[in-house]
């Protein structure tokens, strides 16, 4: 089946707030196992495209798949399929490192020993297993960002949206946050990323650029950037948005 | 119950239980609360200091004053100038009222003819003055009983006083205090649960879970109900201990009312939660529009039915009226089930508007 191979498909994606056309026509077609990211400038309509997917919003017009289901109509199979992170981490700081996870897990329907095992796995991993029963507002930003993400790969889902899962965190954590990506990556599950650093979208497979609502370029960093003559992403990026040809 | 739920609920209850400030709110306010409401709200006059003015000097006027000075309301302090000194009297607080006994008033006594004495009384706090009234009527009344013979009424009333024999304003007081408590607890608690998930920005990453919108409501109101039926038990203890409140009603019935009330008061508070979008304001919200409304439209203090009726006719809109009426009915006076149907079919419909509201708006919400 097509759908075992392309993750999230969209054909003319709109999204409309009364006057304002927050995403149009987007069409993009991910297969699983890619990392897929979205750039663009603050209000370019990256978080609208995610929420869209996630079903957290309803698309205007156009059509959408996301693990083969329609986001119309199957929204709640589409959120047992996938984990998202926002920028804020999303985590309780007034609850213990233990608690938060559990709490995921438990919303997803799993069952007590599940969370247990991966809770356990989770905590070793990130080598914080001494830290279980402290409250979250004593970790660090980087393990809170991680932990986040595992939080977020709890139920084992096989598509992972990320938007701007790396604001506000410093560049040594933000490497190994991507390094995680990777290792993310290539356990087979398909992640959508949402970022406006450059550098990173060097390390996506492949990248949409938006502007205004509109995807204006899509394709893998390197072929960009061999498109329009640059040398690094940060240049295609400026010389895209302002709105030049490619040679 | 389904895991989500459990899971909510859980949750929940843990961010109570971690936070100081949640429990001190919960255990401790209704306390501090019960206590100085119900020792400061008292109707009751006592020490109510009397001047004197004695132009009789008779062994019978001086009868008359003992008479007022052996009353628990009266302190008794004689004058010798003039009455015009009753003005400064008041004006200073050292009386709140006069008695002017004129110097026939022994002759004319004697004579059986009418005998008039004059009472004075400062009116700035009309509500005091009534009552200074009618316990003056009381003493005189008694002092005629006694030394005139010659009076005969034609019947006499025989006055019983049920349900609250002795007057006392705590028994008044103290369920009226237990409704406001509730309703103010529930509705600030809950009214922060929602709009502090939205500031922390918590709620998205459990939308994007298979969580259905009233499993979040479900599960956030859950613990709260628990907690607030804590609260609701250690009041009805504290108050019927420390003010003597009697409870003449089942315990069971009061309980089962008390529930639907909570959830009326949790609903709003939900409500509120879901019309704002931070904490702050929501907490204002919540104290605003419980402890107004209730402390004057529920007949907490001020009897209903002596207000313009259009304020009666908002005062159905106050679930503490309902309350009010179903908690003092079962404690002062007994009342069964079948008696507060009606206050308590009112509080499931307003429960039930209000829950559908909340749940319907913060289905809106989920669409911005």
């Amino acid at each position: 089946m097509e759908t075992d191979q392309i993750a999230v498909h969209t054909e003319a994606l709109t999204r409309r707030f009364g006057n304002f056309t927050a995403v149009k026509n987007a069409s993009i077609s991910v297969s699983a196992g890619e990392i897929f990211g979205f750039l663009g400038a603050n209000g370019a309509g990256k978080t609208t495209m995610i929420r869209m997917l996630c079903g957290l919003l309803k698309p205007t017009s156009g059509s959408a798949t996301v693990a083969g289901f329609d986001v119309y109509r199957q929204s709640e199979q589409i959120k047992r399929n996938i984990g998202y992170m926002s920028q804020k981490f999303s985590l309780y700081d007034d609850l213990t490192l233990s608690e938060n996870i559990e709490f995921y897990g438990g919303i997803y329907n799993m069952s007590v020993e599940m969370i247990e095992q991966r809770k356990n796995n989770l905590l070793r991993e990130l080598g914080i297993e001494s830290e279980a029963e402290k409250l979250t507002r004593e970790l660090p930003l980087g393990y809170k960002q991680r932990l986040a993400l595992g939080c977020a790969l709890l139920h084992d889902p096989p598509i992972l949206f990320l938007d701007e899962p790396t604001s506000g965190v410093d560049p040594r954590a933000r490497r190994s946050f991507w390094n995680l990506i990777y290792q993310t990556s290539r356990k087979g599950k398909t992640i959508f990323v949402t970022t406006h650093f450059m550098d990173e979208a060097e390390y996506c497979h492949r990248l949409s650029i938006m502007r205004d609502g509109e995807i204006i370029a899509l394709g893998p960093p390197s072929g960009l950037k061999h498109k329009h003559g640059k040398s690094s992403m940060q240049d295609v990026f400026i010389s895209i948005v302002n709105g030049e040809r490619p040679v | 119950m389904n895991k989500r739920i459990i899971a909510i609920a859980r949750k929940e209850f843990l961010h109570i239980i971690h936070d100081i400030r949640s429990l001190v709110i919960i255990f401790v306010m209704p306390v501090i609360m019960l206590v100085l409401f119900g020792y400061a709200l008292n109707l009751e006059i006592k020490n109510i200091d009397l001047a004197v003015f004695d132009y009789s000097k008779t062994p019978l006027s001086r009868k008359l004053i003992n008479q007022f000075d052996a009353n628990k309301y009266f302190t008794v302090s004689y004058q010798n100038g003039s009455p015009k000194s009753i003005d400064s009297l008041f004006l200073s607080k050292r009386a709140r009222a006069a008695i002017i006994i004129d110097q026939n008033f022994a002759k004319k006594f004697e004579h059986s003819q009418q005998t008039p004495i004059q009472l004075v009384i400062d009116a700035s706090d009309p509500n005091a003055a009534s009552f200074i009234k009618i316990y003056c009527n009381g003493v005189i009344n008694d002092f005629n009983e006694t030394h005139n013979a010659n009076l005969h009424l034609p019947f006499e009333v025989k006055q019983r006083i049920w349900y609250n024999p002795d007057m006392r304003s705590a028994y008044f007081f103290v369920p009226g205090l237990i409704a406001l408590i509730l309703i103010m607890i529930s509705a600030l608690l809950t009214s922060i649960t929602i709009t502090r998930e939205k500031e922390m920005g918590t709620m998205e990453q459990i939308l994007v879970s298979p969580v259905r919108p009233n499993e979040i409501i479900i599960g956030k109101v859950l613990p709260y109900i628990l907690l607030a039926f804590l609260d609701g038990l250690m009041i009805l203890l504290l108050g019927v201990l420390i003010f003597d409140v009697p409870f003449q009603g089942s315990y069971l019935l009061l309980i089962f009312l008390s529930l639907i009330f909570l959830v009326t008061a949790l609903s709003f508070g939900l409500m509120i939660s879901t019309l704002v979008s931070t904490q702050q304001v929501a907490m204002m919200l919540a104290l605003s529009a419980t402890l107004l409304p209730t402390v004057m439209l529920s007949g907490f203090i001020f009897p209903l039915n002596s207000m313009p009726v259009f304020l009666q006719y908002l005062s159905y809109l106050v679930p503490a009226k309902y309350y009010i009426t179903i908690i003092r009915g079962v404690m002062l006076k007994g009342n069964t089930l079948w008696q507060l149907i009606m206050p308590a079919l009112f509080l499931l419909i307003l429960s039930a508007v209000m829950l559908r509201n909340a749940l319907h708006r913060f289905n809106l919400n989920l669409e911005k």
